[in-house]
Order: C-alpha cells, then structure tokens, then sequence
C-alpha cells in the first residue's frame, strides 16, 4: 500500500490553505442562499455550506492525526441527507400548495 | 503535488459560483455535482479516503440525483426565475464578502494559535482507523443517527403526501389492464 505521493500532498499543503478554502466555500453559500429566490437553489447552498464545514473538519483531522474529526464528518453528512430529504419534502409540498418554489411566495412566514 | 491542491480548489470555487449564477436549476445541479467531486479530490489529497468514498456515495450519488429528481418531476427547470431587486443582490454579494473577509482576517491572527501538528500518521483516513473510532467511542451516536434517519424518512413521507381527505378512501376503479403494465403506487394501494 504506497501511497506516498498522494499523502506528501498533506505536509506540502499549509493548513491556512484549507481554512482560506473552505470559508471562501462557505461565503459563497451564504451569499447564494441571500442571492437567490429558488427554493432549489437555496437548499443546494445550504449543501455547499455544508460541505466546506466538512472540508475543514477533514483537513483539521488529517494535519493533527485524529479519526475522531473524521467521523464527526461522516455524522454531519448524515445529518445533511436526513436535511436535505424533509427540504426536499417540504419544496414539494410548496409547489403543491401555492405553485411555485420562489421563497418571497411565503413571506409570511416572516411575520 | 501540491499544484493538485490549487487545481482542485479552483475548481471547487468556480463551480460553487456557477452554482449561485446559473440560470436554470439543472446548470446548478450539475455545477454543485462537478463541486462535491473536486472536493472528494480534496478528501483524497488529505488521506482521507473513507470520507472520499462516503463522500461520493452519499452526495453525488444520492444527495444530488434526490435534487435531479424533484427537478424532474415537478418540472422546475424554468430559467425566467423571477430575481430579486438590484438592491437585495448586491447586498447578498457585500455581505457575503464581508463576512469572508472577517472570517479571513480573524484567521490571520488567530492561526498562529494553532498548536504544532504532532506526528504524522499516514493511516488515519483509512477505513480501519475511522471504523475503529466511529464503532469504539462513537457507537451511540452512531445508533441515534439511525432513529434521526427513520424520523426523516416519516417526516418526508407524511410532509409529501397528499393530503386530500377526500380522494383518500378511493373506490375500487376496476383496473382492466391489470398486469398489462406495472400498477402505479395509487391503484396498489387500492386493489389490494
């Protein structure tokens, strides 16, 4: 099992990379999530954010060592798809009852 | 080796922005696909190989085709979204970009506080060590997450029904072609 060449990329890479990474990752979900009216495309930014959280837990895991940082991903990307399948169920339930996705047709709920 | 880094992070970055200004929902899903796989790239480059396959499995392969799905049948792949005011846009976009750059100039400082990386040990991504960890200390929340998973799975199925109290006991319509084609989920239900 030789995997040097892929693991030398860990101790080449400085950790400040990861962490520039994954916050530019996660600004651009949020300002997607702000950006946007369609309910579909709000919950994919929401996967985005996800996903640069779980970058950097893995990167973080992977510099110091530690399997726990790397199961507390595997625990978050559950939690993403349990997420994403009431998301998934309620944009359809949306779409059924007013016939559209666009988020400004339940500002109501912001009262 | 570390130029694989760069290329993948600036494949993530672009996709993600493709994401957010893509016109059609289908473009987005697309873009957000290409995103999770250079960020599986990304998991590999850290060794962390277990994740990269979960990774893959979960998002790109149930996650995003979930996405594809509703897309698909809702029929929402309409491009003439109506957008937000001038205003709203570029305030998302400023403070998007303010926030990143807080977190950036937090990070700056507070990075230095990090303490050494201690010795580095090539198998900790790998599928005996993350196992270990996840079925030693971590077997409870590993079972609750299971209960987490049939409480999402009810939840989806009782948010997505219909619910027409009055198609509910439907009558019998006798199904002539029975067997003739496979019986769709409502008459199923019925004929049994």
């Amino acid at each position: 099992m030789n995997m040097e060449p892929i693991t030398t990329a860990i101790r080449t890479v400085p950790l400040e990379h990861y962490v520039f990474l994954s916050f530019t990752l996660f600004c651009i979900g949020i300002a997607g999530v702000l950006f946007r009216r369609n309910t579909i495309i709000i919950l994919m930014c929401l996967e985005l954010m996800f996903n640069s959280v779980n970058l950097l837990l893995a990167a973080f895991s992977s510099h110091h060592s530690d399997p726990s940082g790397q199961v507390f991903v595997f625990f978050i990307m559950l939690v993403a798809a349990a997420e994403v399948t009431v998301g998934l169920a309620i944009l359809v339930m949306m779409k059924r009852n007013v016939d559209s996705i666009d988020v400004n047709q339940l500002n109501r709920l912001k009262w | 080796m570390q130029y694989v880094f760069y290329l993948f992070a600036l494949i993530s970055i672009a996709s993600a922005l493709f994401v957010v200004s893509a016109r059609s929902p289908v473009n987005s899903v697309i873009a957000l696909i290409i995103c999770f796989l250079s960020i599986a790239g990304h998991y590999v480059l850290l060794n962390a190989q277990f994740l990269a396959m979960v990774h893959v499995i979960v998002y790109t392969g149930a996650i995003m085709v979930l996405f594809l799905f509703v897309i698909m049948l809702f029929n929402l792949n309409t491009a003439s979204e109506p957008r937000k005011t001038l205003g709203t846009r570029i305030a998302a976009v400023v403070s998007g970009g303010l926030l990143l750059l807080t977190l950036l100039a937090a990070v700056r400082v507070g990075m230095e506080t990090i303490p050494a990386q201690v010795g580095y040990d090539g198998s900790v991504g790998l599928v005996r060590s993350v196992g270990m960890a996840l079925f030693n200390e971590f077997l409870l929340p590993f079972e609750v997450s299971s209960v987490l998973f049939l409480s999402a799975m009810i939840g989806a199925m009782v948010l997505a029904k219909k619910d027409a109290p009055s198609n509910l006991p439907r009558p019998y319509t006798g199904n002539t072609v029975k067997g003739a084609q496979p019986p769709t989920m409502g008459t199923s239900r019925t004929a049994e």
